[in-house]
């Protein structure tokens, strides 16, 4: 397998293998979206509990899952990068960490949006929206260390430390804070019932888990080629693609 | 062994010719303990209530202050990369500095903890609570800022962003001792609360300097 | 079809605002991204063309003083 892979490792060819996926990953975000959006607010059934307001699940399960998916696939990059050093995998970090904080936020804030009419306010302290709070700031961490280097080399590197430091914690933070939630049950907060989902239900949802999924990949490898031209642009081939590329453009 | 052992010497050595590193940060946690009782009010009974969130917020809060003296000094005069470069593994040397770190700044608060308890009004029970959970926890906050400290050591401005990364980290230990305090305030047992705070510093214990490490030969490079 | 009118759709059972509201917020949150990525990409190239633009500049330059 690793014969396989060598040749990817060199920076051009991991620029044109990325560059082949871009264009797929879009299409297939766009499609999915498209149809799982519009089956999910049109015409799949309102729950019998929550009404129509039940129909943010469709975001809010989606970016809630990829955010988690996103932070582990970063922290698998970081490790990648540490006992290989690989330069690639500590870019690859560098480019999904703002796309996974862009989902986490969307988790967030759609849990808010759906919490107000549900559980009557907009923030409660609940296990798993306290959980993804805590996922963001460890994202935010993330991102701000690596802005805070100058040399990117170093930046990828301390940013793939972190975030695997971060993995090993995020399970125990996980469960502590499920642990402190059940301590904590407020009689206020009157937990509804999970939806029995019904296929109706359940395909739009998976359509949109695809959608994000995709879209995190097609943004993630657009932002990890930048990356990979930012640190390599004193070489040749950097230099002969961006004349090819202006060329091609007038 | 012989290179753990001299490492901590000569951090104690540096820590007892430079005080104000020592004491300033105990300071600060007498005088956050302070704040709260103006704020909210004398109340004993209100005081007693929320004093397990008071201690260790303001606990973590002044490992921060003192986090930074880990390896700053180190850094600037280049003895760092001396050891990066010397034969001894940096991991050993790294738990040695953190070991030492602890006894400058974990161990102080432990002895201060009586005076703290007195003046939030806690119970005997409560007290000795807080005590075990100080033993085991404040080794952790060690741990875990050595990593953040590494990771920042060579930014100019890595205050700010060092507690940005380590304070999410510390919330673990944050839920589980103010638990246990509470616990043993309403005469609960919390032997187990201990116990999950002994496999969080064990578990910190064993990975933290090889991350310091690693981190450490990041920020030199 | 669930609903039975654009203004049922659009009304979503009464709980229209807290449905729009996490769908507009989250559409603006993964556009901002998307031009985020995309004018950091043709930032680069930008920089990069007039990089090596400068260079052959230079280049060309130096080959004019030699041969004076």
């Amino acid at each position: 397998m690793w014969k396989w892979l060598h040749p990817y490792a060199k920076p051009e060819a991991s620029y044109q293998l990325a560059g082949k996926f871009v264009p797929w990953f879009s299409v297939f975000a766009v499609v999915c979206f498209a149809v799982g959006l519009v089956w999910g607010l049109a015409f799949a059934p309102a729950d019998y509990q929550q009404g129509d307001s039940f129909r943010i699940i469709y975001i809010h399960v989606p970016s809630a899952i990829l955010s988690m998916g996103a932070y582990s696939s970063m922290a698998v990059a970081a490790f990648i990068g540490l006992v290989w050093q690989i330069k690639q995998a500590d870019m690859y970090v560098a480019a999904v960490a703002p796309v996974g904080a862009v989902f986490t936020f969307i988790a967030l804030f759609t849990g808010a949006a759906w919490g107000k009419p549900m559980w009557g306010a907009w923030w409660v302290w609940d296990a798993r929206l306290t959980s993804e709070l805590i996922l963001l700031f460890l994202y935010l961490g993330v991102i701000a260390l690596y802005n805070a280097f100058s040399d990117k080399t170093m930046a990828g590197r301390a940013a793939g430390i972190l975030s695997l430091v971060g993995v090993i914690n995020l399970p125990i933070i996980h469960y502590s804070v499920e642990w402190w939630n059940t301590l904590h049950q407020g009689a206020t907060i009157t937990k509804f019932d999970k939806p029995s989902i019904d296929t109706d239900m359940l395909w739009p949802l998976l359509l949109n888990i695809a959608a994000f999924t995709f879209f995190l990949g097609a943004v993630s490898l657009v932002r990890f080629r930048t990356e990979l031209l930012r640190r390599e642009q004193r070489r040749p081939w950097v230099q002969q693609l961006i004349n090819r590329h202006s060329q091609a453009r007038g | 062994m012989q290179v753990f052992i001299t490492v901590i010497k000569r951090e104690l050595l540096a820590a007892f010719r430079q005080k104000s590193d020592v004491l300033n940060p105990l300071w600060f946690i007498l005088i956050v303990i302070t704040l709260f009782p103006i704020a909210v009010g004398p109340e004993p009974l209100l005081l007693a209530r929320i004093a397990p969130g008071i201690l260790w917020v303001a606990a973590l809060l002044s490992s921060l202050l003192s986090l930074e003296r880990l390896f700053r000094d180190d850094y600037a005069d280049g003895s760092l990369e001396q050891m990066i470069i010397g034969g001894s593994p940096l991991a050993l040397i790294a738990l040695a500095k953190i070991v030492a770190h602890w006894l400058i700044t974990g161990l102080p608060i432990l002895l201060l903890s009586p005076l703290l308890a007195i003046l939030l009004s806690l119970e005997w029970q409560s007290f000795q609570a807080t005590f075990y959970t100080l033993v085991l926890g404040t080794p952790v906050l060690s741990l875990i800022g050595s990593v953040g400290v590494a990771l920042t050591v060579g930014l100019r401005k890595g205050g700010v962003l060092l507690s940005l990364l380590i304070l999410p980290l510390y919330i673990p230990v944050l839920i589980f001792a103010t638990s246990a305090i509470e616990a043993a305030s309403l005469s609960l047992p919390y032997a187990g609360h201990l116990a999950i705070m002994g496999a969080i510093s064990l578990l910190a214990l064993t990975l933290a300097p090889f991350a310091t490490a690693a981190a450490l030969k990041v920020s030199i490079n | 079809m669930q609903f039975e009118s654009v203004s049922d759709f659009l009304a979503m059972g009464g709980y229209a605002f807290y449905v729009w509201l996490a769908f507009g917020v989250s559409a603006a949150a993964m556009i901002a991204i998307v031009v985020d990525s995309i004018v950091k990409r043709n930032a680069i190239f930008k920089s990069v063309a007039r990089q090596s633009a400068r260079q052959q500049r230079v280049k060309a330059a130096k080959e004019v003083t030699e041969r004076l």
